[in-house]
């Protein structure tokens, strides 16, 4: 309980942090950039879940982001939505498309999940290409509403927005891994058999799971488009999602919630520097580099490191 | 009279063209202690995964306390009070000694919403029980082969079982081991769990079961007092060879 008092006061505290930057910052790159990092420390915190915790991998998290992102669009479109709307209703339509995904697959263990996350990231995008309400292939323009003052820009606003989103989706990532709910998920990843063995109903917690993840995914791509007043399919499907998505919990660590934050937080910030000072190009070199390296050389991410690191020196006390 | 706790009635499995159960049919009394044996592949593991749901039998019928449980999932077989040992344990290697009780507790026992003080008292109960309880908080890779047999056990235990059934949990123990966990296994039973014994360790059979069948391709060859089973000439014949 009392954990969870420091973890809602933090919450608390960097919401209104953000509040502030918003209000004193005048660098309009920042809040920019800023928007990318805390987009994917949804996106880590929501692939987590089901791939971290109850190790069913998704190559398609592009997928999710991405419908995400024409959900609120076609709603923008069709009843000008507000964006509060326009989220809640891409959670709704990821989160079912997770749910179906695994309704299919999930009845299996090993890798027919991970296989099919890679179908439906095509099919998905086939789909949104030849959809010429949201734009097809050639893509559609969204325009962002007028700002608030207290605002100043939408950019600032969606920032924040992000920044709520991000600390919720936290929050439910931990609530998850403390519970029995992450318990009987890390069973399953230990080993099914067993967990079903000693009471685990491995197919609805693994659905239940998927579905979360999904929602979570959606609701990352959801203001994707009024951030970029613009969206069109290569890039909303672009395949650096579904490789940051898992790439950054693997590095950071994915055994606990705040792993694919530190993960999102150094990768996302570092493809931002990147991308000013050397070229766009070179990002999902960097990430693939590291997780290349991480897989290898630290499979439990900078948190297995860094608990290796306390259990030694604490030893030697 | 009233009804076994568990009845199986011509049980078959087929992998392919290969037989694995034949109609195998029996009985088991509430708090029966009851040794299965029989040379390797006879059978043993594929009947006691149809009965704990890990497999899907062909033809015949499980019951539990009169209740037909052969379409029911594993989970729920446990929580109707079938429990399990692996012939290999299967610990979950990520947690502790004491999450991987709490997860049984939690799921098979039902106690999901269970305050953190009971759920760390039961989990302890069990544990010392099991001789495990200076080591709630070790990794299971720290964990000797003995103490994963005890681990195994002692998260059987925590779904609340009325059937343990136990799958080769004394192979590779020393003798002192044996008996350690035969002193143990019977005092489950003094509780009123009944218990399926599968073992090679004809000691360890003999000096528990108060009842043995006898299992050789897919089929029952013996059924009755351990020391009648054991002399049986087709026992004998199917042991010994000849």
């Amino acid at each position: 309980m009392r954990n969870w008092t420091r973890f809602a006061a933090g919450a608390i505290a960097l919401l209104l942090l953000a509040l502030g930057l918003a209000r004193v910052v005048g660098n309009e790159y920042f809040f920019f950039a800023g928007y990318v990092v805390l987009q994917f420390v949804v996106l880590a915190t929501a692939w987590n879940i089901l791939g971290g915790y109850g190790g069913y991998v998704n190559f398609g998290a592009s997928a999710f982001f991405a419908v995400g992102a024409y959900s609120a669009v076609a709603l923008a479109h069709a009843y000008s939505a507000p964006l509060p709307v326009q989220i809640f209703a891409a959670a709704l339509v990821t989160g079912t498309l997770g749910f179906a995904l695994g309704a299919l697959t999930l009845r299996l263990r090993g890798i027919y999940f991970s296989i099919a996350t890679v179908a439906v990231a095509v099919i998905c995008e086939t789909v949104v290409m030849n959809w010429s309400f949201v734009g097809g292939a050639r893509g559609t323009t969204v325009l962002q509403p007028a700002a608030p003052a207290f605002f100043g820009s939408y950019t600032r606003l969606l920032f924040v927005v992000m920044t709520l989103l991000a600390l919720l989706a936290v929050a439910l990532a931990r609530f998850i891994e403390t519970s029995w709910i992450g318990r009987g998920l890390r069973a399953i990843r230990d080993n099914e058999e067993a967990a079903e063995s000693v009471g685990v109903p491995t197919l609805k917690l693994k659905l239940l799971a998927a579905t979360i993840s999904g929602a979570l995914m959606g609701v990352a791509g959801a203001p994707f488009a009024m951030y970029m007043n613009f969206i069109e399919p290569t890039s909303a499907f672009s395949l650096n999602y579904s490789v940051s998505a898992l790439a950054m919990p693997i590095i950071g660590g994915s055994a606990s919630w705040i792993g694919p934050v530190i993960g999102a937080v150094l990768l996302a910030t570092t493809q931002q520097i990147v991308t000013v000072t050397v070229s766009s190009e070179l990002n999902v070199l960097i990430v693939g580099a590291l997780l290349v390296t991480f897989v290898v050389a630290a499979p439990h991410g900078i948190l297995g490191l860094w608990q290796r690191l306390t259990a030694r020196s604490g030893g030697r006390r | 009279m009233s009804v076994a706790l568990l009845q199986i009635d011509a049980l078959s499995k087929r992998f392919g063209g290969f037989t694995a159960l034949a109609e195998v049919s029996f009985d088991v009394a509430s708090g029966q202690r009851l040794g299965i044996i029989g040379p390797n592949g006879s059978g043993k593991t594929t009947l006691i995964n149809c009965v704990c749901g890990a497999l899907r039998h062909d033809h015949g019928s499980v019951r539990l306390n009169g209740a037909d449980i052969g379409r029911l999932p594993t989970y729920q077989r446990t929580r109707l009070g079938i429990a399990r040992s692996f012939q290999i344990p299967r610990p979950f290697h990520s947690m502790s000694v004491a999450e991987n009780i709490a997860v049984a507790l939690e799921y098979g026992a039902g106690q999901r919403w269970a305050n953190a003080v009971t759920t760390r008292s039961a989990s302890t109960e069990v544990l010392e029980r099991m001789g495990l309880a200076a080591k709630a908080e070790a990794p299971i890779g720290s964990l000797t082969q003995v103490d994963l047999r005890r681990l195994e056990l002692a998260r059987a235990l925590a779904t609340q079982p009325r059937l343990l059934i136990l799958d080769e949990v004394m192979a590779g123990l020393s003798s002192a081991e044996v008996d350690a966990m035969l002193d143990a296994i019977a005092g489950l039973n003094r509780d009123g769990i009944t218990i399926i014994m599968i073992e090679h360790i004809m000691r360890a059979i003999m000096g528990f079961s108060e009842r043995v069948i006898c299992l050789d391709a897919g089929n029952i060859v013996a059924d009755g007092e351990p020391a009648s089973v054991i002399n049986s000439a087709t026992v004998q014949r199917i042991y010994l060879g000849g």
